[in-house]
């Protein structure tokens, strides 16, 4: 019986795989038709991926203690919405987005800042590289002891990992502009705020938003790592370091699709908002080219 | 020139960090000494107070050179093998570092290998290779970590599994763009003089991938060392700087957290540099021009 379920998932993947690669054979001038492909394809192997899953854990009978089948996260988490909410609240909507801002904010503003300072930019970028390389979330203990346990200390260590992408980026935006561009507005007489708004701003947005998508990942592990350290009950690294604790491995499966979704969500956003801003950048206007 | 143009920016940054930092511990610190005076009946002045934060037991935020005397006591005068020496958690931390590291690079050169030349593969898994990146993975290291330690598989191993989740995604997108890099042209001259696949991707598509592929190193080097601190957080402080750093933050030992701050920063500047020469070091026998 349990063999059976192995069989059929076994079964289910190879079928799937042989429709993929039959997929990705076809070949229509219908745009409607491409897209749904398009998109069918990674559907259809996450699908198969997931029965797979299912059927190696009910056909070996591997214990929920290790890995729980899909549908019994699935279940765990239907039925644990509030608590799920209420952990999306206190990490995400509290820590990650303020944090976000903050350290975005802070890291474009301290960009334009030292624009006008060659001197500062140097002294600034190097340290700022190799902070990006370091292992920030360290400095989430020390949050926790300057700022308590509640969500202040989380947006103090999101603030700190995203300022350095940030600032980093942005500066090297802001030198994307060429010298002939330059130029054209030096003979308007356009002022540095104008150059500033009109040319330079616009040729640093793929940079700026390069960082933004960087930040949307770095934000969410900050912040869920920095509930390590000591937090209210309530969290979405809270949920997960106590619930594997008690061993109830399907909680937090369940928080951790929470938490994918909602970092894929976050990034989705930050990509569409740099499609409607860069429109007239190649990688956007080139669309589906490769 | 470069001293000037370089170093000296650099350095005056530098400087400028470490004089705020002081005046930081000051004024974090002064409301202990003000408190103790306060207790013991007596009246504090400033210039009194100023010597007394540099040194306190365990300050709210340690001066430098207490940071940098720790660092000095508990790497250079205790004995390797001790608990107590920062040479000990800091190698227990690389080993897991390197071992994922390793398995990372490996597996996402085999993966982007196979992404390459299939396109079903390349369909499907692309993007949710992807996707992954949105989520925050470092979430599910403590889950990782307790499983593995419930079926007996402990030590270095789940620490260096984390590791190898985190750095292996940098690696496939990289190498992937790597593999793609040469141009129509290039693969058509290898299709005019009869070279088979192997061929061509030996002598075309590898040198080529190369200076991805170090790119990718740099990021993924850096995030196994993120991935093997954060590892050691949920097994209960035993050894390695993540433990050293919840150690620290249970007992309030604030010069022990930056000291071991401290300490994975220098591991992070070492291991990127040491890859980073291996770059320069690739490419000048490939006979790429600096």
């Amino acid at each position: 019986m349990t063999s059976g379920f192995l069989y059929g998932a076994i079964a289910f993947w190879l079928l799937a795989w042989a429709i993929n690669e039959w997929l990705v054979r076809v070949k229509t001038k219908d745009r409607v038709l491409q897209r749904i492909i398009r998109i069918a394809v990674p559907l259809l192997f996450g699908i198969s991926i997931l029965v797979l899953w299912e059927g190696i854990v009910r056909g070996f009978n591997i214990p929920s203690v290790l890995l729980p089948p899909p549908s019994m996260i699935w279940t765990r988490l239907i039925n644990s919405l509030p608590t799920l909410w209420a952990d999306f609240r206190q990490t995400f909507l509290k820590s990650v987005i303020t944090g976000y801002v903050m350290g975005c904010g802070l890291g474009f503003l301290v960009a334009i800042a030292i624009d006008r300072s060659p001197f500062l930019q140097k002294g600034l970028l190097p340290l700022g590289n190799f902070v990006s390389a370091l292992p920030v979330v360290g400095v989430a203990p020390i949050m926790v002891m300057w700022f308590g346990f509640d969500w202040q200390s989380k947006v103090a260590v999101v603030v700190i990992m995203t300022f350095f992408p940030m600032l980093v980026n942005t500066v090297s935006g802001l030198a994307a502009a060429s010298q002939m561009e330059k130029d054209l507005m030096h003979t308007y007489a356009a002022s540095w705020f104008q150059t500033l708004i009109k040319l330079r701003l616009p040729a640093a947005w793929p940079f700026i938003f390069n960082a933004l998508k960087i930040n949307s990942t770095l934000a969410l592990i900050g912040a869920i790592v920095a509930e390590f350290f000591g937090t209210p009950i309530v969290g979405m690294g809270f949920r997960i370091s106590t619930e594997v604790g008690r061993m109830n491995v399907d909680m937090v499966w369940a928080e951790i699709a929470v938490a994918a979704v909602a970092g894929s969500a976050f990034y989705g956003i930050v990509a569409l908002v740099e499609r409607a801003v860069t429109f007239w950048h190649p990688s956007v206007r080139g669309g589906q080219t490769s | 020139m470069t001293m000037r143009d370089k170093v000296f920016p650099v350095l005056t940054i530098v400087l400028i960090l470490i004089a705020i930092w002081y005046v930081a511990a000051i004024y974090l610190n002064a409301p202990f000494e003000r408190d103790t005076a306060g207790r013991a009946g007596t009246t504090i002045t400033f210039s009194e107070i100023v010597p007394k934060t540099m040194f306190q037991e365990r300050p709210v935020l340690p001066a430098p050179h207490q940071v940098i005397a720790e660092i000095w006591d508990t790497t250079f005068n205790k004995p390797v093998t001790s608990k107590r020496s920062l040479v000990y958690h800091a190698w227990i931390t690389l080993s897991a570092t390197l071992v994922g590291f390793g398995i990372g690079t490996v597996l996402g050169i085999l993966l982007a290998v196979g992404i390459v030349h299939n396109r079903a593969m390349d369909r499907s898994l692309m993007p949710w290779v992807i996707a992954s990146q949105t989520i925050p993975i470092l979430a599910i290291a403590p889950m990782i970590i307790v499983v593995l330690n419930a079926i007996g598989i402990a030590g270095l191993l789940p620490k260096a599994l984390i590791s190898t989740y985190l750095s292996f995604f940098p690696i496939v997108v990289g190498m992937v763009k790597g593999l793609r890099s040469p141009e129509q042209i290039q693969l058509d001259l290898m299709h005019t003089y009869y070279a088979s696949p192997a061929q061509t991707f030996w002598k075309l598509r590898w040198p080529a991938s190369m200076p991805y592929l170090f790119t990718s190193l740099k990021v993924a080097i850096a995030i196994s060392l993120v991935g093997a601190i954060v590892g050691e957080l949920p097994t209960g402080a035993v050894a390695g700087l993540g433990a050293r750093l919840l150690a620290g933050s249970y007992y309030g030992q604030t010069v022990q957290i930056w000291s071991a701050l401290f300490m994975a920063a220098a591991l992070a500047a070492v291991l990127v540099a040491i890859v980073g020469t291996a770059h320069t070091a690739v490419l000048k026998r490939m006979g790429v021009k600096p």
